[in-house]
């Protein structure tokens, strides 16, 4: 305890981090699933009769066991409905993050974090002996990762927004290079949080107790000194 | 000796009302009008009309956008194409001071409106072609529209095919009674004589084969909308 009186004690993960990580958990899972079965109904990238040639899957349905809503209809629905909840449990979680300060310690920050995510890189795939130093909650990489998820949700929303009401929003619409064009980063996006998703996953078996953390808050957290 | 009845009603009760509660905010994919899913269509739909400018237009594109016609795709609700009943007119009627029944030729008479825009499906693919037809605001200027109609009914000669609109979006400047497609003639595959169009609603609810078009106080379904599909459905 410092000479400046005792510091309250937050938990490794505060609550409203834990209520919006699981939140968003069930959310990405159901805007995914329900914008994979919405994809099923049109399984190509590009307007009629020009469709886009880079997208390799062109006419490949995504596999149902991924899906969500049953058909188009009910997955349109469980779309825009969960759509409103998926931004407002975002909008809570950047919220919290700025007005707490826990931004400082989850955020990337190239020139405090970047040698230490090239570090970490370079120690899991055993390129590196020694261990990168501690620098707290989260190692360099994660800080990268995290803060290339909240950068990634953005435009996911943005181009949502755009396939839902292309003709009233033009200047965004045209920002994104039109319907066609906004569709592929949609899916594009979704398909990146995927990935993220699935190495999240791997990670936090590798390590179980940062399970435990985000369940149950974990100990009060112990920064090293600056 | 009553206690552990009681308790049973109790636990019963809240059982019961818990399920009443579980079951007005279920997401029934069959069903989506109910539950969650369908309090959450009333939630977009006031906020698709509150995004709704009335004066706002599509970009109007180029020839060089239009979509090969044999990529436009052709879609009917039932097994064939619907033949055009012997001497077809289109009604207008409904909340209206002088319903009309339009020929062909009658509705070709009306100021010419073309628009090219960029046709947006719900299944979402996006086609381009260029639509000749009158505006159906100027139909509606005729027709003298009473001020309780909020809402335009659209019905098809093809049986069950029907649509309803808001009447901003009918009153739009780029919605059209269609009779013209990429200057031609319509084609029976896409709606002939005239079909619906419009720059500001997915196509489902462009109904083809126009027989009726009716100004009413209160909106009516849709042959998609019945089955589950989102009523308002604007783009």
């Amino acid at each position: 305890m410092s000479a400046r009186g005792p510091v309250p004690a937050r938990p490794l993960q505060p609550l409203s981090i834990r209520v919006t990580h699981w939140l968003d958990a069930i959310l990405l899972g159901i805007m995914a699933g329900s914008g994979l079965q919405i994809l099923t109904a049109f399984p190509f990238l590009g307007p009629r009769g020009e469709l886009f040639r880079l997208y390799p899957l062109q006419g490949v349905p995504p596999p149902s066991a991924l899906t969500v809503g049953e058909w188009l209809a009910g997955a349109r629905h469980w779309h825009f409905a969960f759509a409103w909840l998926f931004v407002l449990n975002g909008t809570a979680y950047l919220v919290y993050l700025v007005a707490s300060g826990e931004w400082r310690r989850r955020l990337f920050f190239p020139r405090r974090d970047a040698l230490n995510a090239w570090q970490t890189v370079l120690h899991d795939l055993r390129l590196r002996k020694a261990a990168p130093p501690d620098v707290g909650l989260y190692n360099g990489m994660q800080r990268l990762t995290y803060t290339l998820v909240l950068f990634f949700a953005l435009p996911l929303v943005l181009s949502g927004l755009v396939l839902y009401k292309p003709v009233q929003l033009p200047h965004l619409t045209a920002l994104l290079g039109g319907y066609d064009c906004a569709r592929a980063i949609h899916l594009v996006l979704m398909a990146a949080l995927a990935v993220f998703a699935v190495i999240h996953v791997v990670e936090v078996l590798l390590h179980p107790r940062t399970l435990l953390d985000m369940t149950t808050g974990g100990p009060p957290k112990v920064e090293p000194p600056s | 000796m009553n206690g552990p009845t009681r308790r049973s009603f109790l636990a019963q009760s809240l059982g019961t009302a818990g399920l009443v509660a579980l079951s007005g905010l279920a997401c029934d994919s069959t069903r989506p009008r109910t539950g969650f899913l369908g309090l959450m269509e009333r939630v977009n739909e006031r906020f698709e009309r509150a995004l709704f400018d009335p004066t706002r237009l599509a970009p109007e594109l180029g020839p060089e956008q239009e979509t090969n016609l044999a990529d436009f795709p052709q879609y009917k609700i039932g097994p064939a194409f619907p033949e055009v009943p012997a001497g077809w007119v289109l009604r207008i009627g409904g909340l209206v001071t002088r319903p009309l029944y339009l020929s062909l030729e009658a509705l070709q008479r009306f100021p010419r409106t073309r628009s090219r825009v960029r046709h947006h499906c719900v299944e979402g693919w996006t086609a381009v072609a260029a639509w000749d037809g009158v505006r159906l605001s100027e139909i509606a200027e005729r027709a003298g529209v009473d001020r309780r109609a909020r809402y335009v009914e659209f019905r098809s000669f093809e049986p069950g095919y029907y649509s309803s609109w808001d009447l901003e979006s009918a009153l739009h400047p780029q919605t059209l009674l269609a009779y013209g497609m990429d200057g031609a003639p319509l084609a029976l595959e896409h709606g002939a004589p005239v079909r619906l169009y419009s720059a500001v609603k997915l196509g489902y609810k462009m109904v083809k084969y126009l027989a009726e078009v009716n100004f009413l106080p209160m909106r009516t379904g849709g042959y998609w909308e019945d089955q589950g599909y989102e009523w308002f459905a604007g783009v």
